[in-house]
C-alpha cells in the first residue's frame, strides 16, 4: 500500500495529490494548498516501490491520461492536472 | 536532503553550461533551488540526472529521453517558452516579463509515435560514414560511431541517434 501523508487544514472534501518528491511544480502545489489552509493527503509516487508505482500510475491515468505530476484528485471524481494556481484557488475558495 | 552548498555549486555549473549553450535558466531562485535539489536527488538515486518533474524508471535505457536536458526541451521552449520543469526558459520569462506556467507533458505522445522506429542500420546511406545527431543540442557529425560526449553540449554517447535524411 502506498505511503499516504496527511496535511492538516480545513475540510474541503477528499483531496489526494499524486506528487513526486523531486518536482518543483508539486512543491508549489503543496505550498499553495497549505496557504489556502486546505486539508489534503499526498503520495510521493517516486518513493514507492516499482509495483506500487505501476498500480498508482493506472489510477492517475483514469483522471489524467498523461499521468503527469501533480494530479490533484478531489472526492475521487474530479481532478486538477498540473500546477494551476487560478484553478486551484477557485476550486478551494 | 541535499545540503545547500552542493545545491549552490550545482547551480553555478548549470548556469555556466546554460550560458555557454545559449540557454537561459528560470530567474526565480527558490524555484531553481527546488529543481536543483530534485536533480541532485535523482542523480544520487539513479546515477543520472533524470528529470525531477517526471517519474523515472530507474533503468537508464528507458530514461534516456528524460535525462536533463531532456529530448523535449527545445520543442517545449519553442511552443511554451519553458521546458516541462521550467528550468530552461525563454527571454521574456528570464527577464520577468512573463510567468512560466505548467505545460502538458509531450513525452507519452512522442514515445507512442516512435513505437515503429527506423531500425538501426536499416537506412541506406550513400555517404562513407553514418551521420549522428545529438538529441540534446542537434549537433551533427559524420563518423563511424557517435562521440563519447557531445563536443558542444557534453551529452553522453547514448543521447545520439542516427540521422537519416
Amino acid at each position: 500500500m502506498a505511503n499516504i501523508q496527511h496535511v492538516e487544514g480545513q475540510d474541503k472534501g477528499k483531496v489526494l495529490i499524486y506528487t513526486l518528491s523531486t518536482c518543483s511544480w508539486c512543491k508549489k502545489t503543496k505550498r499553495l494548498l497549505k496557504d489556502l489552509k486546505v486539508a489534503y493527503d499526498y503520495i510521493d509516487v517516486d518513493l514507492e516501490d516499482m509495483e506500487e508505482q505501476d498500480r498508482l500510475e493506472l489510477i492517475i491515468m483514469k483522471f489524467n491520461p498523461r499521468a503527469s505530476f501533480p494530479t490533484i484528485v478531489i472526492n475521487d471524481t474530479e481532478s486538477i492536472n498540473g500546477y494551476k494556481p487560478r484553478e486551484i484557488k477557485e476550486r478551494f475558495k | 536532503m541535499i545540503d545547500q552548498e552542493r545545491i549552490n555549486e550545482y547551480l553555478k555549473t548549470l548556469q555556466a553550461d546554460a550560458e555557454n549553450g545559449g540557454y537561459l535558466l528560470n530567474p526565480d531562485r527558490e524555484f531553481l533551488e527546488d529543481l536543483a535539489q530534485g536533480l541532485l536527488e535523482n542523480t544520487d538515486r539513479y546515477g543520472y540526472q533524470a528529470c525531477p518533474c517526471r517519474l523515472a524508471n530507474g533503468n537508464m535505457e528507458k530514461d534516456l529521453d528524460i535525462i536533463c536536458p531532456c529530448d523535449y526541451r527545445d520543442e517545449d521552449l519553442n511552443d511554451y517558452g519553458a521546458c516541462y520543469c521550467a528550468l530552461y526558459v525563454n527571454e521574456s520569462i528570464a527577464n520577468g516579463e512573463q510567468e512560466p506556467e505548467a505545460i502538458p507533458d509531450r513525452r507519452k505522445e512522442v514515445l507512442a509515435k516512435k513505437s515503429d522506429p527506423i531500425k538501426k542500420g536499416a537506412a541506406v546511406s550513400k555517404t562513407a560514414f553514418p551521420v549522428w545527431r545529438c538529441k540534446v543540442c542537434g549537433y551533427l557529425c559524420a563518423r563511424k560511431n557517435p562521440p563519447e560526449r557531445c563536443p558542444i553540449c557534453k551529452a553522453q554517447k547514448e543521447r545520439f541517434e542516427e540521422f537519416v535524411f
